[in-house]
């Protein structure tokens, strides 16, 4: 075979090889893209929604913006929403700590008691939300602690928060926080942090300059999950909330027994809205970032 | 050493909560002495009590114009948050949980009596509402709670079948539920009541007996046509029945009278029946839980006596389409309203309902026997 | 002073423990205490309508011992597990495509993830109603009016839709866990290793997977467990009409006022789901170890 002959053969076999490395990247993003459509579908139906001219989201009457005039003016919905961001991220970041803390224990140590301790902490995961809400209830009624409101200014609004809920939110987070996190410390390479420790022989700075940052994407994701579940969370609150305490899930729960009204999409369209902005403050900021640095990148 | 004392530290606090939480857990089990006393303790020094400033309703949703809190307010004061539950089960395990603060609740008829047999129901002080003259005469000695001891009457209703007019005919027995044909147009496209008692007491009312039986072979068949009705049904729903019906994804719904009137709005061809074997009736009452401080209980009696005014009486049934049981308030209502036959049934129709009644250890009976309806292919 | 810190090196269960402090101290006192409260009622007799009558008694446990709790069970059982798989097949590719983009999106991706859920769980749940419904759902209205179809399609009040929302509502529980273990895979590596071994099926078999191993048990965890117990979705989008054990269990404590019966079931549930989830981690890391 002539040189050229071979080169050429060569070139196209790159090229293939190319071409076929561009259609799976295309693929790839396609599928990226086919995923956040099923994630927002019913996302879009929502917002569309909450512009319908009739009491109910079963059909479609007519455009109108009355809704959110409606729960503008419905001073109860605004302040269940301002309860459940509070308590959301009050209780994401207690728990992000000693969640995480956890991790870190039973991920990288042996010891007495391991055991039990992974039992404790996959409990609250495992037991159903209601035997959970009304023992948490019975608990609180019988030891006296936790119906006492926080008084919390929080973004200028004048909250009562009963310890109990945050209480309550706190104990199932940590573990969620804690199993997110310890899919991520299973994976880590454990010789980076002990080559830091013979360079540093400091745990301290160790921990903050190298297992830390390799942690975050863990932590993170623990956040979110956290967070998320807490501004879900229904049967925990109804329960453990007193008198005069709402957060926005139990408005909403005690709402639909006359149907799903459209006000009802008006306030979770305005959540998106808000959480969208976010976001784009958080890109914004991130271009300013270091390219390697997920902490940035994150928020 | 400091480890050492802290982690025992920690292991005899937790220790000691437990010990104390098991201790303190027996009243609350026991009929709960420290609550029943305290109804007592409030009526005795009532002469010198100040209404609260503020109080909280637990009310259904949707079930009270907000207008009527503004005009309570600007008359006395008082300031009424309101705050809501979606059903008489969440109503009555929060309180029994012991959650307190709610100065004024609205349980159900059957949900009173629970509630009067627990202790869990402050007497009212009568004197306190002399509206009370303006109930209907029908409404005063109620099976739960005759002479209004606990509870005034809110508003009632019925519960039968909401259909599609025009699209199909009137159902005139439970029959189109409980031994559906197959070719007809609703089949597959009806809804029934997610709800073991309303559910059991539409096939005992079908097949003839008592709603509140506690007769197992009785409530083996009732079981056996609610499985029946099940292959008819496009699904159990308690909450968004009235918009599918609406909306037309349903042309048939088992369902309380209300709710079908307030989608008459969405939808005017939306009728209600109640079927020739009869139905049931119901009565949402307003009562004052023990666990009140005597300034809660003069401030929720004051709203108690402003709400059984007529004109506020009219409001509220304007406001959720529910007849009231205050007879003065009929006068400022529409007669339209009050001749609607889905709302005000004739006498002969009323005759036919029944009441659903709590029936003791066979509750978990009914459960049962529901769980096994929802289990069915 | 410094014999503590001797102590501290040498001891590791030490260490361990005092990391463990604040989860230890917030678990038992708000978790395991209340627990014992259940636990105790699971032991008495029910009060007539909700609550308990202090009489020790076995009946609560022998009751669930029936036919039909097992059936239920296993019907549960087999939603959660097809459930859980769906989960994985849609968001592991997810959650991959999340880790290989450049650090400086993967922050906004994983958000824009999350936001679908920060609007209300009951909210997202009806617009998938919306969708689904059988006559009047923009799915099959769509598709007959394009004349792709003559008869509805059975989206609605069947297993089908109950599990299209749990997928939809834990797709994140899955997708969070494995992005955060594969975050960070060194994907120059990766290119190096496609390389060599030539073939993506290999690299991925050899390098990614057994990385990402973590998180998918983690994930499949998060997403079965809740499954298994959910009681609103198949409620809402099944039409009520398949009984799961999520719904058994919150019918007792609410509708049939039987606490005790309710508290039993709940730990008849939490043993058998503790035990599985326990050997299940144990097995799944004896694997990773064998992986890497």
């Amino acid at each position: 075979m002539s040189e050229q002959a071979l080169s050429r053969a060569l070139s196209r076999r790159s090229r293939m090889a190319h071409l076929k490395k561009q259609l799976g990247e295309g693929l790839f993003h396609l599928y990226g893209l086919t995923g956040y459509l099923f994630l927002y579908l019913p996302i879009i139906i929502l917002v569309i929604f909450s512009f319908n001219d009739s009491r109910s989201t079963a059909q479609w009457a007519g455009f109108t913006t009355h809704w959110y005039a409606d729960m503008m003016n419905d001073h109860q919905i605004i302040l269940s929403l301002w309860n459940s961001l509070f308590v959301a991220i009050v209780s994401t970041l207690v728990s992000l700590v000693i969640g995480t803390l956890a991790a870190l224990a039973m991920e990288r140590y042996r010891f007495w008691g391991k055991l039990m301790m992974d039992a404790v902490l996959y409990l609250p995961i495992i037991i159903p939300d209601i035997a959970m809400a009304i023992m948490l209830l019975i608990f609180f009624d019988v030891s006296g602690i936790g119906f006492q409101p926080w008084k919390a200014n929080f973004f200028g609004v004048h909250l009562a928060v009963p310890y109990s809920v945050i209480i309550g939110h706190v104990a199932f987070n940590i573990s969620f926080v804690a199993v997110v996190v310890r899919a991520r410390l299973a994976q880590m390479d454990q010789v980076l942090e002990e080559a830091a420790q013979d360079l540093y022989a400091d745990p301290w700075r160790t921990f903050w300059r190298v297992t830390f940052p390799m942690l975050l994407p863990g932590i993170m994701g623990g956040a979110l999950l956290a967070f998320t579940l807490s501004m879900d969370d229904f049967v925990i609150t109804f329960f453990t909330s007193g008198a005069g305490f709402n957060t926005l899930p139990v408005r909403v729960f005690s709402m639909i027994k006359k149907g799903v009204t459209p006000k009802i999409n008006a306030v979770s369209s305005l959540m998106l809205l808000f959480s969208l902005v976010l976001v784009a403050i958080s890109l914004i900021i991130g271009k300013g970032g270091d390219e390697n640095s997920s902490a940035n990148t994150m928020f | 050493m400091k480890r050492y004392t802290l982690l025992l530290l920690s292991v005899l606090l937790v220790l000691g909560l437990l010990l104390s939480a098991c201790a303190k857990a027996t009243p609350t089990a026991a009929p709960q002495p420290e609550k029943t006393e305290q109804p007592q303790a409030t009526e005795a020094p009532a002469t010198e009590v100040q209404p609260a400033k503020e109080i909280v309703f637990y009310n259904w949703s949707e079930y009270i114009d907000p207008e009527i809190y503004t005009l309570f307010e600007k008359e006395t004061g008082i300031k009424v948050v309101e705050d809501n539950f979606s059903s008489n089960e969440e109503l009555l395990a929060k309180l029994q949980g012991g959650a307190t603060g709610y100065a004024l609740i609205v349980p159900s008829d059957y949900t009173v009596k629970i509630m009067i047999d627990q202790n869990m129901l402050a007497p009212l002080d009568q004197d306190k509402i002399p509206n009370l003259k303006n109930l209907a005469e029908r409404f005063r000695n109620l099976y739960y709670d005759p002479g209004n001891k606990y509870c005034i009457p809110y508003q009632w209703g019925t519960t039968g079948i909401g259909y599609l007019d025009g699209q199909v005919d009137k159902p005139e027995s439970w029959s189109v539920l409980f031994d559906p044909d197959p070719n007809a147009p609703y089949y597959g496209r009806m809804t029934m009541l997610d709800d073991a008692r309303e559910a059991f007491a539409a096939a005992l009312i079908y097949l003839g007996y008592d709603a509140n039986t506690t007769d197992e072979k009785q409530l083996e068949e009732a079981k056996q046509a609610l499985i029946r009705a099940k292959a008819a049904l496009s699904g159990y729903d308690s909450d968004t029945y009235e918009d599918l019906l609406a909306s037309g994804e349903n042309l048939m719904a088992h369902g309380w009278n209300g709710d079908f009137l307030q989608a008459q709005e969405e939808n005017e061809n939306i009728a209600y029946t109640i079927p020739k074997e009869g139905g049931v009736i119901w009565v949402d009452n307003v009562c004052i839980p023990a666990t009140v401080t005597p300034e809660q209980k003069l401030a929720a009696e004051m709203f108690l006596d402003f709400i059984l005014r007529p004109d506020i009486g009219a409001m509220i049934s304007e406001f959720n389409y529910y007849a009231t049981p205050n007879k003065a308030a009929e006068a400022n209502l529409d007669a339209d309203f009050l001749n609607d036959p889905a709302v005000y049934p004739p006498q002969k129709v009323l005759d036919r309902l029944q009441f659903i009644k709590p029936v003791g250890d066979a509750e978990a009976n009914y459960q049962r026997m529901w769980d096994e309806v929802k289990a069915a292919p | 002073m410094k014999k503590l810190l001797t102590l501290l090196r040498k001891r590791p269960s030490f260490q361990a423990w005092l990391l463990l402090l604040p989860s230890a101290f917030w678990l038992f006192v708000f978790f395991i205490a209340p627990l014992f409260i259940v636990l105790i009622y699971s032991f008495l007799e029910r009060g007539t309508y909700g609550g308990v009558q202090w009489h020790f008694t076995l009946e609560n446990y022998r009751r669930t011992f029936d036919p039909l709790y097992f059936k239920t069970f296993g019907r549960s059982f087999y939603i959660a597990i097809v459930t859980t798989i769906a989960t994985l097949l849609i968001g592991y590719p997810l959650a991959y495509y999340i880790a290989s983009r450049p650090a400086k999106r993967r922050g906004t991706l994983v958000l824009a993830l999350m936001i679908p859920f920060w609007t209300n769980f009951l909210v997202r749940t009806y617009a998938w109603l919306t969708l689904l419904r059988t006559h009047t759902g923009l799915i099959n209205v769509t598709l007959m009016s394009l004349g792709w179809i003559q008869k509805p399609l059975p989206l609605f009040g069947n297993d089908f839709a109950i599990i299209v929302g749990l997928v939809y509502g834990w797709l994140p529980d899955m997708v969070l866990p494995i992005y955060a273990a594969l975050d960070r895979l060194d994907h120059s590596l990766l290119e190096a290793a496609s390389d060599l071994y030539a073939s993506g099926p290999n690299v991925f078999r050899r390098i990614v997977w057994p990385l990402s191993l973590p998180g998918v048990v983690a994930g499949s965890m998060l997403v079965f467990i809740p499954s298994l117990g959910a009681f609103v979705t198949p409620a809402i989008l099944g039409g009520g009409k398949t009984l799961m054990i999520g719904n058994i269990i919150s019918n007792q404590f609410l509708a049939a006022h039987d606490w005790p019966f309710g508290s039993a079931l709940s730990f008849v549930m939490m043993a058998v789901m503790l035990a599985a989830t326990l050997i299940y981690f144990r097995a799944t890391s004896d694997e990773e170890r064998r992986q890497l």
